[in-house]
């Protein structure tokens, strides 16, 4: 890389609103500029997680360099950082523009302007980026890339006459795209004799090489068998390899310099010790400052997770750790259930991201893991005048301490077709959300808005929206705001003892019904033990719902035929195993499912 | 060296019952004439006049269907290459309805000393609607007819919880039964197996007692047995004093045994054996499969099949099988169910309680350590 001018780099992003073509385009600009041969494309190369190519959504952010041969002759060097779409993601846009000079803004022709295309262009702005947009999908019958071209210049405010018209899918006008990468990112500055500044964009874990670093360099030069320092952690190391980004591969080169992104390794086994967002210099000649780091960003949704098998809470510590690695905003700290044993109570952006974390540990991990009921952070104003955060309910005060609560309320929009607005604004009534306007997009379809209380949506909003709207309706929410809100705490109790496990906090009006749902579906869920089991909804030490298990009258094999031990065993054995599913709890056990099972009690039902 | 016992399966019968996953089916006499040869070889290749043998059991499928002769020369067979000790227990399993004068003499002439009898219900109607072949007319022919030959060990074998049966028609014919004074009864719930006709398809049947009533068939057996002077020795078996199926509590005791036939399993010096299931394949001569039981599985084994015994395990056996304390290996699985009532310790010995009878699965299933 070395002799490689500063004025053919070209670091950039793409920002796009969920499904506008963002990873497509991604693949198209690979494609072209002759990284790969098209026989070498696989679909969607960035997104090289198993998960991701399932889902069709882009998780975390990725880099690739390539070589283009511009129409003036000279050849540029892109680095493309790749950014996820949803809501749930956003601080890892922040990550990734931050490595950049410039943003290519994806806008669907079809569907033009949304929520998602405004808030990425917004952080893009922020970060100084030189925006470009492109209109994709410029085949689709319903295009109207004339309309949207005002779109964004009267909503965004930024020149979109001369956007490149194309088609990702098809491959239609790419080079139209390439071009304008060299003309409008401007290349980047910094100065490559300066006293070394690398920005920490994101890493990777890899069991050979210890962690990876990926890293913008800002100013300055890295090379193999420089003492690096850490700036935020201190952490000083000796850099063993440095290279850059093929499309799902590192190619190890002699030495970085200003205005390059690439990676380092240096045989970090400590994840911690490499954070994202902080500066790394050179030990023996730092820099005066450090560059900004990222906005931190904080959890909104939390849960318990803990590992099945007890014996695997270390497995489940380390799985974390390095998720949180290259994932700053999950969050997690050590807690104790009597029901569960030993796990962790974790932070998320959402439910999105909830879901992702947890299939990753049970996919990338092979963790089995049983998760509480996810809650939001309640604000807790005691009679002291002490206001408190609780993430947990088991950690909820006595409430003749309590003065009043606070719970978090986004603002949400929902898009559908006009046939289902009726269900969908009777399913909003039913979890409490403030109506706030509907507008027709088009006649058939409309955007209804909605503050909700955050704890009502992560339960299986999105389930009951999909059935009820037959996968009609797209959804969409942002924190707003917190509200003062009547709010209990419900317990569950098994054969008289409280499960904290099963605990959850709930508005005062929904608890009868939640607590009656609760015991119903722990009814189903708990076998026949050798007793009678009650099973109680409890709100302070009021009951408010009671079913019982019957006790288990007879589990007896009759007949033991001849000789043959063998199926008798294996009967045996196979319930053995399930009793080893079980979570032991006083004398009741309680089947793993049974934890999982209660999070999901859709009000149609 | 200690006794061992022989089992033999004869897999053939003359109709399916509709509940019955053992192996069996109904054939032809030549495969019927062909299988006793097969069975004869497989038994002379185990050959060893230095075994004692001190039971042996025909089962199956229905025994009975086979003439005579044949279990003659089984039983000649049997004799000619192992010792059978002078009070040795030689059970054949027969069903109403294919036995009769003839073959009932050949059994007695070449020392079978007990009958065990598939009469499984009383009620004619129960009877055809499960897929018996028989009436109790018929059972009570057979059972007169081995009586006044003077067979004086018989069994009976009962169900109740049967579709269609309610608890007094049970009732009447166990006392039906009990009055004839068999010397042994056993009396099983119906337990739905998948595969069978009747567990795969049960909504084609009447309705089966529920939970409440079949709990009840089953205390009310117990009770009955009791006041007519039958042990209930073990959680299916119930006996006049001394009558004890010596061949199954050589099972439950962990006693070595052959198996030979179609499917049977054996268990030799802390092997088990098993034969396959393929009609086709055994008749071709194909050989047992031998697995070696680890110190674990023959301690589950000893505990899971001791409990089954209403006079459970004998802890000083235990530690003289495997050298170690009974109690100490398993002391949490046996502290647990000793405080939750389902076990009783007694002496020397380690019992389920009659709630544990009821529960015995919940209870061995702990029992279980290699899982």
């Amino acid at each position: 890389m070395a002799g490689i001018n500063q004025k053919h780099i070209r670091n950039f992003c793409i920002v796009a609103h969920i499904d506008h073509g963002k990873s497509t385009l991604a693949d198209r600009i690979i494609e072209k500029t002759g990284l790969l041969t098209s026989r070498e494309m696989q679909e969607q190369v960035l997104d090289n997680m198993e998960l991701e190519r399932e889902r069709g959504i882009t998780i975390k952010s990725q880099a690739v360099r390539t070589v283009y041969k511009a129409s003036d002759g000279e050849e540029y060097i892109f680095n493309l950082i790749d950014t996820p779409g949803h809501v749930d993601f956003n601080y890892e846009v922040s990550r990734a523009l931050a490595a950049c000079d410039g943003a290519i803004l994806v806008v669907d022709a079809a569907q033009g302007v949304e929520a998602q295309t405004l808030a990425n262009v917004y952080l893009a702005l922020d970060h100084d980026l030189e925006v470009f947009p492109v209109i994709n999908k410029i085949d689709l019958p319903s295009a109207e890339p004339d309309r949207v071209k005002d779109e964004i210049e009267d909503i965004i405010g930024i020149e979109a006459q001369d956007a490149p018209m194309i088609s990702a899918k098809n491959g239609l006008n790419i080079e139209d795209v390439l071009e304008a990468i060299v003309k409008k990112i401007p290349s980047p500055s910094g100065d490559p004799d300066g006293k070394l500044r690398c920005l920490i964009f994101d890493s990777l874990y890899d069991p050979y090489k210890g962690v990876i670093v990926f890293m913008r360099i800002m100013d300055g030069r890295i090379r193999k068998g420089t003492k690096v320092r850490m700036m935020a952690t201190g952490a000083v190391v000796e850099v063993v390899e440095v290279g850059y980004f093929g499309a799902g591969q590192f190619i190890a080169c002699d030495e970085l310099s200003a205005g390059m992104v690439g990676y380092f390794t240096a045989s970090i086994k400590n994840v911690r010790d490499t954070r994202v967002g902080d500066t790394v210099t050179d030990d023996a000649n730092p820099c005066d400052e450090p560059l900004p780091g990222y906005k931190k960003v904080n959890p909104f949704v939390y849960c318990g997770m803990y590992p099945a098998d007890g014996s695997k809470y270390g497995d489940l510590r380390d799985a974390l750790e390095k998720l949180q690695l290259n994932d700053a905003a999950l969050q997690y700290e050590p807690e104790t259930s009597v029901a569960l044993g030993f796990g962790f109570r974790c932070g998320f952006l959402g439910l999105l991201h909830l879901d992702i974390i947890q299939e990753r540990l049970e996919r990338e991990y092979d963790l089995d893991l049983v998760t509480t009921a996810p809650g939001v952070i309640y604000k807790v104003h005691k009679t002291n005048g002490e206001v408190i955060d609780i993430t947990n309910p088991s950690n909820m005060p006595d409430p003749s301490e309590i003065d009043y609560m606070e719970e978090p309320f986004v603002s949400a929009e929902i898009m559908t077709t006009t046939e289902y607005v009726g269900t969908i604004m009777k399913l909003c009534q039913e979890r409490r959300g403030i109506y706030n306007g509907m507008e027709y997009i088009e006649e058939t379809r409309a955007m209804l808005k909605y503050d909700l209380p955050l704890n009502e949506i992560i339960y299986d909003f999105f389930d009951a929206l999909k059935s009820r709207s037959r996968g009609y309706a797209s959804f969409d929410y942002e924190f707003k705001e917190y509200v003062r809100s009547k709010l209990v705490k419900l317990d569950i109790l098994i054969n008289k003892e409280e499960v904290d496990a099963l605990s959850f906090i709930v508005f005062e009006g929904s608890a009868a019904e939640r607590g009656r749902k609760m015991c119903e579906k722990l009814k189903n869920e708990i076998p026949r033990q050798q007793f009678e089991i009650p099973i109680q909804a409890a709100i302070g030490g009021r009951i408010i719902s009671r079913e019982t298990v019957k006790a288990l009258r007879k589990d007896v094999l009759a007949k033991c035929y001849g000789g043959d031990i063998s199926r008798k065993k294996k009967l045996l054995e196979k319930q053995k195993e399930g009793k080893k599913r079980m979570r032991q709890f006083g004398n009741v056990e309680i089947p793993q499912s049974a934890f999982m099972s209660v999070l999901k009690l859709d009000s149609e039902d | 060296m200690e006794d061992r016992e022989i089992y033999i399966h004869i897999p053939f019968c003359v109709k399916k019952c509709d509940y019955c996953d053992f192996l069996s089916f109904t054939s032809d006499d030549a495969t019927k004439r062909t299988y006793v040869d097969a069975l004869k070889r497989e038994i002379r290749a185990d050959f060893d006049r230095s075994v004692k043998i001190c039971s042996v059991f025909i089962g199956g499928g229905t025994p009975s269907i086979l003439d005579g002769d044949m279990i003659k020369e089984i039983l000649d067979t049997v004799r000619e290459g192992f010792e059978l000790t002078p009070d040795c227990e030689i059970t054949i399993e027969c069903n109403p309805g294919t036995l009769d004068q003839n073959k009932a003499k050949i059994y007695k002439a070449c020392g079978i000393n007990r009958i065990s009898l598939g009469l499984q219900a009383c009620d004619v109607l129960v009877l055809k609607s499960i897929g018996r072949i028989h009436t109790f007319a018929d059972f009570l022919k057979s059972y007169e007819l081995v009586r006044e030959l003077g067979f004086d060990n018989i069994n009976v074998d009962l169900m109740s919880a049967l579709p269609g049966q309610d608890l007094d028609a049970y009732l009447a014919g166990l006392k039906k039964v009990i009055s004839l004074e068999p010397e042994h009864i056993s009396a099983y719930s119906l337990i739905l197996e998948d595969g069978t006709k009747m567990g795969d398809h049960i909504e084609n049947y009447k309705k089966l007692p529920d939970e409440e009533e079949e709990r009840q068939m089953y205390h009310k057996t117990i009770e009955l047995m009791r006041e007519y002077g039958y042990d209930r020795y073990e959680i299916s078996n119930y006996c006049k004093p001394g009558y004890e199926c010596r061949h199954n509590i050589g099972y439950w005791t962990m006693r070595e045994y052959y198996g030979f036939g179609l499917g049977a399993s054996g268990f030799i010096g802390g092997k088990r054996s098993k034969n396959t299931d393929s009609m086709e394949a055994y008749l071709k001569g194909e050989l047992k499969k031998w697995e070696q039981e680890t110190g674990e599985d023959l301690m589950e084994e000893f505990v899971f099949l001791g409990l089954r015994m209403c006079k459970g395990i004998s802890l000083s056996k235990f530690k003289a099988f495997f050298g170690q304390d009974c109690d100490k290996i398993y002391k949490d699985v046996i502290d647990k169910h000793i405080a939750g009532g389902l076990l009783e310790k007694k002496g020397d010995r380690l019992a389920l309680t009659e709630k544990g009878m009821d529960l015995s699965n919940l209870v061995m299933s702990d029992f279980i350590i290699t899982v």
